[in-house]
């Protein structure tokens, strides 16, 4: 497990030539070491440009960028980029190469021993969910889920400090997308590293992210706070109206009702058959749902196994978001 | 044959065939594979390799350039596209005054149309590759150079074989023109065979096939050579 790298956004402005709003502007930020950071937005907010600002694919005006106190200007843009991982929606991965000669390409321009790629590959391809076999396929003979996939452990090859990810899932169907986000941050908690994510979806952000910044039209940063501290105090009118009026929903689903005080289950309750029974795993939000459907004001809680671990009150549910 | 060719026509011992002239006569080529058709046969594809290396070595720098330098890339082409519009015949005949009755000559027209096949191809196959991958490239840190080397050069072989399949078969056909300068190639059977007081058939017949044999097995190989470079189309799914 690597170290991960802490990123600091310093007054940076962005504008491209011909425009009169500039893409970026004024933006700073301060993403923790470790920190899963989503930048989230309407299009036109200079959520990507910044995101590849970080690596120099898109230069800079005015400000800095910095990677653990030193700027990204301080070294030559290639080997800045080999020290990051990339990820974009796209994929880009090159169909000419085998999904492990695609994964090796970072470590081949480190200059790794052929045996220590070879060990990585594998272990790259067990991480993000794929056989070790699929590292002689080709691209044209993966699914867009799978291809997503090669194209995370080809970013992560070089165990960089910090990933960025531009949109990484908005190509792939709802299904395959789900399980990749909760993968994705499966992987931030086992691998540690900084993560910058870029995203338009709300929803996304606010599951994805520890720390999400709100930027707007002309890339100014509208809020920059935890997704609970978001949907609980947004900043000005932009910001709740981009977070929905389902606000308080939004921040209900945040929760698992695992995370929930509960109430002793008793005999009645158990008696009662018309309350709703929910996982543990389950969100706040969904609890909430089924309660309001079965017109129950309560829902028993078990385990894996079935048996009572308590009940929920729908009122449980106020006190979360005061 | 010699350059100075025999007046009256040589037509061998002259079987029933031969002096009918019949459409073709078997023996008359058995007869003179050796002395006419072999020989005819591999000066074209002497004639046609060093046209198409020339020609593909010149449109490759100049596609390389093109690449680098965008602005060049629809001059150069027009230039070429120019050239190709120059009947092969009168851009003969410009040149002799320069480099006379010689190879030189033929092989400076030939490369000239192998250039406006040939870069076009290279040009569509390097800028064909997916903007996507070469972002990939540029993010994971590679140079300008390794990208073109390892990414966008990879990917634009099916277009530069493409390129060089139409190039060869192309080159194989114009280069029996060359016998209109020089006693060289399938051409000059044909020639020959045509300017006698009556046309001898089985000639021309036969070095017209060893031409369509030629560009068929030239192709052929290429195809093969396309295979051989480019294993990741062949085991595509889904």
């Amino acid at each position: 497990m690597s170290s991960a790298a802490e990123i600091v956004f310093d007054r940076v402005t962005k504008r491209y030539p011909g425009r009169d709003v500039p893409a970026v502007d004024g933006l700073s930020l301060v993403i923790a070491a470790g920190t899963f950071c989503v930048l989230v937005g309407p299009s036109g907010a200079g959520k990507t440009t910044a995101l590849r600002m970080v690596n120099r694919l898109v230069g800079f005006d005015e400000g800095d960028i910095r990677i653990d106190g030193r700027s990204v200007r301080g070294l030559p843009p290639v080997e800045l980029r080999r020290g990051i991982g990339y990820v974009i929606q796209q994929v880009g991965l090159f169909p000419h190469m085998t999904v492990g000669e695609n994964v090796a390409t970072v470590p081949r321009l480190l200059g790794w021993r052929r045996e220590k790629t070879r060990a990585r590959v594998t272990e790259l391809l067990q991480l993000v969910g794929l056989d070790a076999g699929d590292a002689a396929r080709y691209p044209a003979e993966l699914s867009g889920g799978q291809r997503q996939r090669v194209g995370l452990a080809r970013a992560l090859a070089g165990d960089p400090p910090l990933l960025l990810m531009d949109e990484p899932f908005g190509a792939l169907d709802p299904i395959t997308r789900s399980r990749l986000q909760l993968e994705v941050r499966r992987l931030h908690r086992e691998v540690g590293k900084t993560i910058v994510f870029v995203t338009h979806d709300i929803d996304e952000a606010m599951m994805m992210g520890d720390r999400v910044a709100i930027m707007r039209e002309g890339g100014r940063l509208a809020q920059y706070d935890s997704p609970d501290a978001i949907l609980a105090r947004p900043a000005d009118d932009f910001v709740a109206e981009f977070v929905g009026e389902d606000r308080a929903l939004r921040r209900l689903a945040l929760h698992t009702v695992a995370a929930v005080p509960l109430d002793p289950a008793d005999a009645a309750s158990r008696a009662n058959g018309a309350l709703p029974r929910v996982d543990t795993d389950t969100t706040v939000r969904s609890a909430v749902s089924l309660m309001i459907g079965a017109g129950a004001d309560a829902a028993v809680v078990v385990d894996g196994d079935g048996s009572e671990i308590g009940i929920l009150p729908l009122g449980r549910a106020h006190e979360l978001l005061t | 044959m010699d350059d100075d060719g025999p007046v009256i026509p040589d037509f061998g011992e002259g079987s029933d065939c031969v002096t009918a002239n019949r459409t073709f006569c078997w023996d008359w080529a058995r007869e003179h594979w050796d002395d006419t058709l072999q020989p005819a046969l591999l000066q074209h594809l002497w004639l046609t390799a060093i046209a198409v290396a020339i020609g593909f070595a010149l449109a490759f720098a100049l596609a390389l350039l093109a690449h680098r330098v965008r602005r060049v890339e629809h001059p150069i082409g027009v230039a070429a596209a120019l050239l190709y519009t120059i009947p092969s015949l009168a851009l003969f005949q410009l040149l002799v005054p320069f480099t006379g009755l010689t190879t030189t000559t033929v092989e400076i027209a030939l490369v000239a149309y192998t250039l406006v096949i040939l870069y076009p191809n290279i040009v569509a196959g390097l800028d064909g590759a997916p903007p996507e991958v070469v972002e990939a490239a540029r993010g994971m840190g590679l140079t300008r150079r390794q990208v073109l080397t390892r990414v966008e050069l990879p990917l634009a072989v099916p277009a530069i074989v493409g390129g060089l399949r139409v190039a060869v078969v192309s080159t194989i056909a114009i280069a029996t023109i060359a016998a209109f300068l020089l006693p060289k190639g399938l051409g000059y059977p044909i020639f020959y065979a045509i300017k006698l007081p009556e046309p001898f058939k089985t000639e021309i017949y036969a070095a017209g096939a060893l031409a369509v044999a030629l560009a068929l097995a030239c192709d052929a190989a290429l195809v093969l050579l396309r295979r051989a470079f480019v294993p990741w189309t062949r085991r595509g799914a889904a």
